[in-house]
């Protein structure tokens, strides 16, 4: 049987990374995600793993970078305002399709803001946050458990790819506690990485570069690494849903907040008001169809956020008209409850949302 | 006929793309005759910066990658740390590694990482067309110093070498120039220290190589040269600015 511990979610991150063999660990101290950084210490300690406190994130993203161009599976961890300072490198690192994991503890911004818990990076991390055109693969976990699962496999979905994944929580599910199950990890089979830089013993030398300067190289490059952008989102959306059968009103939310949300979902119907919820697990790339399917039968939708509404453009342009897109969100480290959820559900029907016919697009 | 002069084998035929006269052709060279020398091709990594160098790898046959203007110690880090029996270089220029980049280059060489670091330090910015380096010499005209390099306004010519020598992680660093060639052999032979030092596992090691940019100098290669001679060497003393190898 697999070993159950009490964790705390950031711990659960670095657990994740060592069971998928991560084995590089390069980062930088912000809070709220420090348990990871220290967590890292101790069992790359412990297993004879690589760990550096860089000098800065920027050293820590491009040591990330070095080593995932050695072959090696790598990661970084930090919040918000770190994040910012990786981007330069996360863009080199899309560019050069190399392999590695990301891990952004949201807190709340802009600048140095306040270290509780936000969803305000969403725009960052799953429209490209760095210069030109890349993505992220950008996973939204919910729990300790999945911050564990998911982790673990980023790595493989990286090496996958040759994409950087990046695993996007908050403050608050970082640092809560929950039960954890250390789940064996099933590696599933991968091409070896002939292009990573070893020396360059018996084969021809391997180059790793961003820089094309022959016409027309780079526009090459650039529709190569949209095709498999768009082979990723055929490939891997992923979300939950909640009594979304029937339901009338639908909300949208990811990580915490979905949490939240679920929680609304049944009070609402034990007021006898037909609410779903549809949370999106992988956020980029976004679960666009399942959204788009669902805005044919309901009357609205209501997208939940811990930022001033980011993610609910996704869910716009997901449902392009179909019925009304609401929003509620709380910024600055407010986490909205249940009840305020619910209440915000009370005034849109209050205003008439009730009225609005059911639609069937085509 | 005995040939007794050819390119060295860890080098490919492409042609230079830098100016007449350019240092940069020189530097690579002698580290192509040093990973021959050394018998390391085949486990040699090399990261290039971003500058007139930036596709220094198409002059090399060994692995090489890219690194953000600046954080060329910090990729060169993450390779040696995945591989730590490899021989990781960096090479990088003036505006590189003591403007964007003194961060990481200051805390490689603290945390005695086992990469060389090949420093070409022309003072200026040649890739962006001339523009002031912190290696420029006071009174030096460039684009962003027309009047010439005025200390009350922009400082003094920074001196790596020193500073990176303070730190105790760093084993070896030596100051070179590549204007003539007596220079040049010197060169070649601290270059092939600095790889050394990497291969017996002790630190850090770093060559400063003070290199004509006369495009940008705004001389013929010729008075470029001479210009090392008499003017930047009095900035920048040539010689060992620290040997802790044979410690
Ligand atoms: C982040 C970033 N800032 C600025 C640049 C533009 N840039 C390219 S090369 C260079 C200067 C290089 O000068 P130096 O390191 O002295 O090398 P040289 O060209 O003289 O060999 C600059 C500023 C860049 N590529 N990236
Ligand atoms: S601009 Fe200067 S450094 Fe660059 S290639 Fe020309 S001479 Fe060399």
């Amino acid at each position: 049987m697999a070993e159950k511990v009490l964790m705390c979610g950031n711990g659960a991150v670095g657990e994740g990374a060592i069971q998928a063999g991560c084995r590089h660990y390069f980062g930088y101290p912000i809070t709220p995600q420090n348990e990871l950084t220290a967590y890292m210490a101790e069992r790359l300690g412990e297993l004879g793993g690589v760990f550096i406190q860089s000098e800065s994130e920027l050293a820590a993203i491009n040591m990330v970078f070095g080593a995932s161009a050695a072959g090696a599976r790598a990661m970084t961890s930090s919040s918000s305002p770190g994040i910012s300072l990786k981007q330069e490198g996360i863009s080199y690192i899309a560019g050069a399709e190399l392999p590695c994991v990301i891990v952004n503890v949201m807190r709340a911004g802009p600048g140095l803001g306040d270290i509780t818990p936000s969803q305000a990076d969403y725009f960052q991390a799953v429209k490209g946050g760095g210069h030109g055109d890349y993505r992220l693969i950008t996973i939204g976990p919910a729990s300790v458990q999945e911050l564990y699962d998911w982790t673990a496999r980023a790595f493989y979905l990286a090496d996958k790819y040759r994409n950087p994944v990046m695993i996007l929580g908050d403050g608050f599910l970082g640092q809560m506690m929950e039960p954890l199950e250390i789940r064996k990890i099933k590696e599933l089979k991968l091409p070896p990485k002939t292009w990573a830089l070893t020396g360059a013993k018996d084969r021809s030398a391997n180059v790793i570069r961003t820089l094309m300067l022959k016409v027309g190289e780079l526009e090459a490059h650039n529709k190569k690494i949209q095709n498999k952008y768009k082979r990723i989102e055929k490939e891997l959306v992923e979300y939950e849903t909640v009594l979304t059968d029937g339901a009338d009103i639908i909300l949208v939310a990811y990580g915490m907040c979905a949490r939240i949300c679920k929680e609304s979902v049944f009070l609402l119907r034990k007021e006898g008001i037909k609410a779903g919820l549809i949370r999106p697990i992988t956020l980029w790339p976004y679960p666009s169809a399942i959204i788009r399917k669902i805005s044919n039968h309901v009357r609205y939708i209501l997208t939940v956020e811990m930022s001033a509404g980011q993610m609910v453009e996704d869910v716009k342009l997901a449902v392009l008209g179909r019925c009304p897109v609401h929003f509620y969100g709380r910024m600055g480290g407010g986490v909205p409850t249940s009840e305020e959820i619910v209440n915000r559900i009370k005034e849109l029907e209050a205003k008439g949302q009730k009225g609005t016919k059911k639609r069937e697009y085509r | 006929m005995k040939k007794i002069f050819g390119r060295p084998k860890s080098m490919t035929d492409k042609p230079f793309h830098y100016c007449p006269g350019c240092g940069h052709g020189i530097v690579h060279r002698l580290i192509g005759e040093v990973i021959d020398e050394l018998g390391i091709q085949d486990r040699t990594i090399g990261v290039p910066p971003v500058g007139c160098a930036v596709i220094m790898y198409h002059y090399f046959n060994i692995d090489m990658t890219e690194a953000p203007h600046g954080r060329t110690p910090a990729v060169a880090t993450g390779i040696k740390r995945v591989h730590p029996d490899k021989v990781v270089f960096t090479y990088q220029g003036d505006g590189d590694l003591a403007a964007i980049g003194t961060g990481e280059i200051i805390h490689a060489a603290n945390r005695g990482e086992r990469i060389t670091t090949i420093f070409v330090n022309n003072t200026v910015y040649g890739m962006t067309g001339g523009q002031m380096a912190p290696t420029t010499l006071l009174s030096q005209k460039t684009t962003t110093t027309p009047l010439g390099r005025d200390a009350r306004l922009i400082g003094y010519p920074i001196k790596i070498s020193e500073m990176l020598a303070i730190t105790d992680g760093s084993i070896y660093i030596e100051r070179v120039a590549v204007n003539k060639p007596a220079n040049i052999i010197k060169a070649k032979k601290a270059i092939k220290k600095a790889f050394q030092v990497q291969l017996e596992d002790m630190g850090f090691s770093m060559v400063e190589v003070l290199s004509q940019c006369p495009v940008n100098l705004g001389m013929t290669p010729q008075k470029a040269a001479e210009w090392i001679d008499n003017t930047l060497i009095k900035t920048y003393p040539l010689g060992v600015i620290k040997d802790k190898s044979g410690e």
